[in-house]
């Protein structure tokens, strides 16, 4: 970024703080989460100056931030847009990062530094950001020169957004803020070492079709990349079409309409036990945007042995990682599956079907009922009848994360959100937030823990001030559940450090404190009535407490490294599986 | 040497969980790849790519870096020993970054690599013609000379350096600087 193209004519000079500004708006941005310090204080200085158009929104909590772009992200399929200042509001958003990065979500995080002259000098409020954030980035900018911030904006967003996306920091020197230049926002970037193969090989996808009519007992395996890369609806006019069942992963869910036939839900550790009976039984799977991670497959030498394999994902160092691929398609989702389509006749897969079918019949999900306690299936049940599949459903990291992806139904990409590869306790309410803002017309359901949720509870009463009406759901076991059931399951029963009575906080006064509505069921005859309380608010967050059985685990379950074969479908002895 | 060939992690656990043997070429086996990549010259640039062998716990035995012919872009030349596999996944990584303009891994490849050697010995007036005669042979330069020390010069691929460090072991070797491998594909195959 050495070189400087002599301003238009009539380029306006500003301060970096002003060019940066003009920047964001330039690019579209819509919403910003931020948190001001001394390194950015210039920027907020302009924005109370200029009043740009995107919306800025004070987080008051820089991690909390950081997952709210992710929500934006997710639930919009545009960039989220972070701003913090240096040192440890730098620090503060590094979860944030990491989890995007793992799930491969679009957002920019702009940082404070100190200024340049003092980089390196162990400054006040000065940190490495860009070598922290090194191998948790898709990409990073340190913006030393003033002439070079417009372009970096530019290439930042560029590059959050294609290819396989993940999140890119640019570290904002305060000099560089403070200095002038005439502004022009660039039309194209220049990125010579940045290449993504969109289009993948004619031959490969005409291959992935041959094996496709071959196949006796095809399954679509769909992942993430493939909400991503917004390849829903042909992928599921192609499944319809050619008659081929759907399994989708945690991040895949809402691809595909789960109240299609074709749908078996969700694979892998606590998929549903019809999921994983088709994988293990499946000649074909057609992975679409997925990775074949340990969640999904266990143990890796008896997962899916009867299948040959087509791997459809836009990323190449994901090919043949794990489980070797017959089919590589490498390219973009949606692009590969709408040259699929045409090539993509019926199947000859009614035996199949019928034998899908049974399994769905012989093993579906169930849970104990009609003894008059509280169990978070319910809960989740009641919630989705509630919804019927056109809410937005953002989840935190535990049991109660599990028991939404087993007892929703998603029909809509875009639906489901939630932590999968960091899995990051914390990150479901300003997730929730971020989305609420991104889609005002739909309505937002949050749905965490009692241990997750107070790891960012302070932002409650940011979507208090802005209005938003969130649904949220705190399932209460009082307990970190998903921990406790390992320790019940593998570790003899002891509950070390997982109980919470005694530190748990009241969640009705919670709310309150955080000018929400605070709301408690503790049977399961108070669900409906909370529900229709909460959905009632309409002008701030509605939290809902309901204290459930501590002692549910989430079934069915293949113990970590297991077998997929050796799925655990219900409560057994625990020396059964050690 | 090519991955192509060699298994995955499951295709290795089956075979092995069926009790057949994994053939020869279907292992990956340790091996040392040199390995050249063209990426944009900057710090940041150079960090990530080292970091990318360092977050897979390979060891770089050398790397050495400098401008191209265009001052904007560097090449590096990083040699190091791993499963063939896993570098070629390293390898398909380095190029998903956005600094780093090409890579190659010139070990299934002809190619030529150099890398210089300093070396400072001490010597005595009855083995200083035994020193300079092994050097001729090394086709080696003085650069140096004290009254009892001098240091040598040499160049060549690694092998005929440590062939000449082995040599000068006995007189006791006050310092050695090597600078790393440089490698470059041959440009004109002859015979296929
Ligand atoms: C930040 C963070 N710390 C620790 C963990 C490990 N962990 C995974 S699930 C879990 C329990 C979560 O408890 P809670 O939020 O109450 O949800 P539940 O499982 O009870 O539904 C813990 C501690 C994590 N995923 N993230
Ligand atoms: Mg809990």
């Amino acid at each position: 970024m050495t070189h400087h193209a002599p301003p238009a004519n009539g380029a306006q000079r500003m301060s970096g703080a002003e060019i940066f500004l003009r920047s964001l708006d330039a690019e579209g941005v819509e919403v910003v989460f931020g948190h001001p310090g001394g390194a950015v204080i210039k920027i907020y200085d302009e924005m109370a100056r200029i009043q740009p158009n995107f919306k800025h929104v004070l987080v008051r909590h820089e991690q909390g931030g950081a997952h709210a772009a992710e929500g934006y992200a997710k639930a919009t399929g545009k960039v989220g847009t972070v701003l913090v200042t240096s040192g440890p509001g730098a620090t503060n958003t590094v979860t944030g990062i990491a989890d995007a990065y793992m799930d491969s979500v679009p957002i920019v995080v702009f940082t404070g530094q100190v200024p340049t002259q003092l980089i390196g000098n162990d400054a006040f409020q000065e940190c490495d950001t860009i070598g922290i954030t090194r191998s948790i980035t898709k990409h990073s900018f340190l913006v030393r020169d003033v002439r070079d911030l417009a372009q970096a904006v530019k290439k930042a967003y560029h590059i959050a957004r294609t290819g396989r996306p993940g999140p890119v920091v640019v570290d904002l020197p305060k000099d560089v803020l403070l200095a002038e230049t005439e502004f022009e926002y660039p039309k194209e970037v220049n990125l010579r070492g940045y290449r993504f193969k969109a289009r993948g090989d004619d031959a490969k996808i005409q291959r992935a079709a041959a094996m496709i009519a071959e196949a006796d007992k095809p399954l679509f395996y769909v992942g993430g990349g493939a909400v991503g890369a917004d390849a829903a609806d042909v992928l599921t006019r192609i499944a319809r079409t050619a008659r081929i069942p759907v399994t989708t992963t945690l991040h895949g869910l809402g691809a595909f309409p789960e109240d299609d036939e074709l749908s078996v839900g969700m694979l892998g550790m606590h998929g549903t036990w019809y999921a994983n009976m088709a994988v293990q039984n499946a000649d074909l799977l057609i992975a679409v945007g997925a990775r074949f991670d340990d969640r999904v497959t266990g143990k890796l030498e008896s997962w899916a042995p009867h299948a040959k394999i087509v791997h459809i994902d836009i990323d190449p160092s994901s090919i043949s990682k794990n489980v070797y691929v017959d089919c590589a398609i490498v390219g973009d989702v949606r692009d590969a599956l709408m040259r699929l389509e045409p090539l993509a006749g019926a199947c000859r897969t009614e035996a199949w079907l019928a034998q899908v079918q049974a399994w769905k019949a012989e093993c579906p999900l169930a849970y104990e009922q009609g003894d008059g306690r509280l169990r978070a299936q319910y809960v989740l049940e009641r919630l989705r009848r509630h919804t019927k599949g056109e809410a937005i459903v953002v989840t935190d990291v535990g049991q109660h994360q599990m028991w939404a992806a087993q007892y929703f139904q998603f029909l809509h990409a875009r639906t489901h959100i939630t932590s999968g590869g960091l899995g990051t306790m914390g990150f479901c309410f300003p997730a929730a937030m971020g989305a609420a803002f991104g889609r005002p017309d739909k309505t937002v359901v949050s749905i965490s823990g009692d241990g997750g949720f107070v790891m960012n509870a302070q932002e409650l009463s940011v979507a208090a001030a802005h209005g938003l009406p969130i649904k949220v759901v705190i399932i209460n076991n009082k307990f970190l559940g998903m921990v406790r059931q390992w320790q019940e399951l593998f570790h003899d029963e002891r509950f070390s450090h997982t109980d919470l009575s005694d530190t748990n906080p009241d969640f009705v006064k919670l709310a309150e404190a955080h000018h929400c509505v605070g709301l408690r069921a503790e049977t399961p005859d108070e669900v409906d009535g909370v529900i229709r309380e909460a959905w009632a608010v309409s002008d701030r967050p509605a939290v809902m407490e309901f204290r459930v059985a501590k002692e549910e685990m989430v079934f069915p379950m293949v113990p970590a490294g297991a077998s997929t074969d050796e799925m655990i479908t219900k409560r057994l002895t625990p020396n059964a599986f050690v | 040497m090519s991955e192509q060939n060699t298994l995955t992690p499951q295709q290795i656990l089956r075979k092995k969980a069926q009790g057949e043997a994994i053939g020869p070429g279907e292992q990956t086996h340790r091996h040392r790849h040199i390995i050249a990549v063209l990426l944009e010259n900057s710090i940041g640039a150079l960090n990530r790519v080292v970091n990318l062998f360092a977050a897979r716990g390979f060891n770089l035995e050398s790397v050495t870096v400098g401008e191209t012919d265009d001052p904007s872009i560097s090449r590096m030349t990083i040699a190091t020993t791993g499963e063939s596999r896993i570098i070629a996944q390293v390898n398909r990584q380095l190029n998903r970054l956005i600094d780093v303009l090409e890579v190659e891994d010139l070990t299934s490849e002809e190619y030529v690599e150099r890398e210089l050697c300093l070396l400072k010995v001490p010597y005595a007036s009855d083995n200083r013609v035994e020193l300079l005669d092994t050097l001729k042979i090394f086709q080696g330069k003085v650069v140096d000379v004290t009254t009892n020390t001098m240091t040598f010069e040499i160049t060549g691929p690694a092998k005929k350096i440590n062939a000449f460090i082995g040599m000068m072991k006995r007189y006791g070797v006050e310092e050695i600087a090597r600078s790393g491998r440089v490698a470059m594909k041959r440009a004109l195959l002859f015979g296929d």
